[in-house]
């Protein structure tokens, strides 16, 4: 009881300070412009590309066939929006401690009856909800799709590829949340996590279907590889285990660092 | 309360904080004087499992700092020196953020950030930013966020510092208001503050307790035997000879003359008060009498001469201040 309620002190508190800053703002709006623009852009095609596709299907005299709204749709758009994360995610965390470590304020959380992993939790778990509130704002484009298609698609892709979304931002939010303990200027921060991020992105371009098992295991540790199922309304329960376990380590690795600079200061 | 048993915290090689040993009972206020770097933040913050010490022990309120710390962060208030505050926050909120971590239930939550904000007379900034403040408020929000779940012991790091005169006493009347009910540790390098708020002074310098008594018993054995000036009109050299047939008096320094009258210092022997009868002796030989002062050292000269290098390191610590330090 006591440690939930630790922690969702430390999410509000943290939920002040991104709305009470233009981070979340800034944050919110440039994500729900993307994505709208995004959207625009694959479901433009995906119109474009079905009507060619029905034209060809009359002019042969068959009934046509249907294209898939999973793969002319959601996973572009969700594959750029993948992309934003990239840059959105350093924004979130980068001042999680680094703020604190600033202000001294570390000292008022250090010496109140909290424990550093409340705190480590209550940080992320604030990002997390900050960046799911981004992905849901964004889902009211897809939702426009329901109101005016005329046989309404399936929900089940564009939710798994929200889930993927949602996980591999979190692993972003995890490992930036580490990044921000190590030092206390945000800005480096920032830039650090940024870093560590395009690291973890690029591992996934090991991808190598005549590759070797080294290329192979440096590919799974991509992030992007395990988006790959998701966006395409599959769940696999080892992406799942994949990104649950990158978002423990990096809670882990912050946990540790809160912890380790108290000895060593 | 506190008790603290040959605590040692090393940086690498330096060492901050050298063998320190004392204890504080309930109720009582204990002041650190130290020069900056004597290592009294330091100890502050291994008193609120801030830091871990690197030797020895410290027991607050019956638990150990490194074995319990949440037990002892329970029961702890802690103001830094710098005040732990969040700029993009207003003060209630703030300071409802606070009793939330400290584990104030949420049915007397509101009672107790309203006690606090009244006993640091916060009150008509509550709805402002905190960035917004005065570096007074600053520190009185500070204050309120370390009394705010009413914990048995306070630490208070620097209290005063950066306050205008009117708030340092404002803020000292407070501090002598909560003792009795709290436990009070708090640091300065200001020396009247110590006399004013505390009951016992510990002198820290080098991360060594030099000294240890009440704010009075320090001044009464520093100044020895208690250097009287005395002050008369007369023949100056009939005046020493008078002064120095004075039984129980050591010795006797011209300090200069104006107008007539001479000056001189007496040093009586050691417990000694030869007042009356230096008085007596002075009228009785037909001088005219004009002043006769005890002189204390006052704590600042108690100070300089506990942690001035010089003195403080080449004599053992007890020879600086006997019977003083551990």
């Amino acid at each position: 009881m006591t440690p939930l309620r630790n922690v969702a002190a430390i999410v509000g508190k943290e939920w002040r300070h991104y709305f009470g800053s233009p981070i979340a703002w800034v944050g919110l709006f440039v994500w729900t412009l993307l994505f709208g623009i995004f959207f625009y852009f694959a479901f433009t095609f995906f119109l474009e590309q079905s009507m060619r596709i029905a034209q060809q299907g009359m002019e042969m005299g068959g009934g046509g066939m249907r294209i898939s709204i999973n793969e002319y749709l959601i996973r572009p758009l969700f594959h750029n929006m993948a992309v934003v994360a990239l840059f959105i995610a350093p924004m979130l965390t980068m001042r999680l401690f680094a703020e604190e470590k600033r202000q001294g304020t570390i000292e008022l959380l250090a010496t109140s009856p909290i424990t550093d992993l409340q705190v480590v939790i209550g940080k992320f778990l604030a990002a997390a909800f900050l960046y799911a509130l981004m992905i849901l704002a964004g889902l009211v484009n897809v939702a426009l799709i329901w109101t005016y298609a005329t046989s309404a698609p399936e929900w089940k892709p564009v939710l798994t590829g929200a889930l993927g979304l949602l996980l591999l931002g979190c692993c972003f939010l995890a490992m930036g949340t580490f990044v921000s303990t190590l030092t206390r200027n945000q800005i480096v921060a920032g830039i650090l996590a940024f870093c560590l991020f395009l690291g973890m992105w690029t591992l996934g371009w090991a991808e190598d279907p005549m590759g070797g098992a080294f290329s192979q295991a440096i590919a799974y540790l991509g992030v992007t590889t395990h988006l790959e199922d998701m966006v395409k309304g599959v769940v696999d329960i080892k992406d799942l285990v994949f990104y649950l376990s990158v978002i423990g380590f990096g809670l882990f690795l912050a946990l540790e660092s809160v912890e380790s600079q108290r000895w060593r200061a | 309360m506190i008790e603290v048993e040959s605590l040692t915290k090393r940086y690498g090689r330096a060492t901050a904080v050298d063998s320190v040993s004392f204890r504080v009972e309930r109720g009582e206020v204990l002041g650190f004087l130290g020069p900056n770097g004597a290592g009294k933040t330091t100890t502050m913050r291994i008193l609120t499992c801030y830091l871990p010490p690197t030797e020895g022990t410290a027991r607050v309120a019956g638990f150990d700092v490194f074995a319990q710390p949440l037990e002892v962060k329970k029961r702890v208030g802690y103001l830094p020196e710098t005040p732990p505050l969040y700029p993009d926050m207003e003060v209630r909120d703030y300071l409802d953020f606070c009793a939330r971590i400290k584990g104030v239930a949420l049915a007397e939550r509101k009672q107790k950030v309203g006690e606090a904000v009244e006993k640091c007379r916060v009150g008509e900034v509550q709805k402002t930013l905190i960035g917004k403040l005065s570096k007074g408020y600053r520190q009185r929000v500070g204050l309120a966020q370390a009394i705010l779940h009413n914990p048995d012991v306070l630490i208070l790091d620097e209290p005063t510092a950066g306050l205008d005169p009117k708030q340092i006493i404002e803020t000292r009347d407070l501090i002598r208001s909560l003792a009795g009910s709290h436990t009070v540790v708090l640091s300065t390098h200001i020396l009247p503050e110590v006399s004013m708020t505390c009951g016992r002074v510990l002198i820290i310098n080098r991360g060594r307790v030099v000294a240890e008594d009440t704010p009075e018993n320090l001044t009464r054995r520093l100044k020895g035997a208690g250097v009287l000036r005395l002050e008369a009109r007369g023949e100056e050299a009939a005046l020493l000879a008078a002064v120095k047939a004075v039984p129980g008096v050591l010795a006797v320094h011209e300090r200069g003359k104006h107008d007539g009258s001479v000056l001189l210092e007496v040093e009586p022997a050691q417990g000694q008060d030869v007042r009356a009868e230096l008085a007596r002796a002075v009228v009785g030989k037909g001088f005219s009498l004009l002043g006769l002062q005890q002189m204390g050292m006052s704590l600042e000269e108690i100070f300089l001469q506990l942690t001035t290098t010089d003195t403080a390191e080449a004599a053992p610590p007890a020879a600086a201040a006997p019977g003083g330090a551990q």
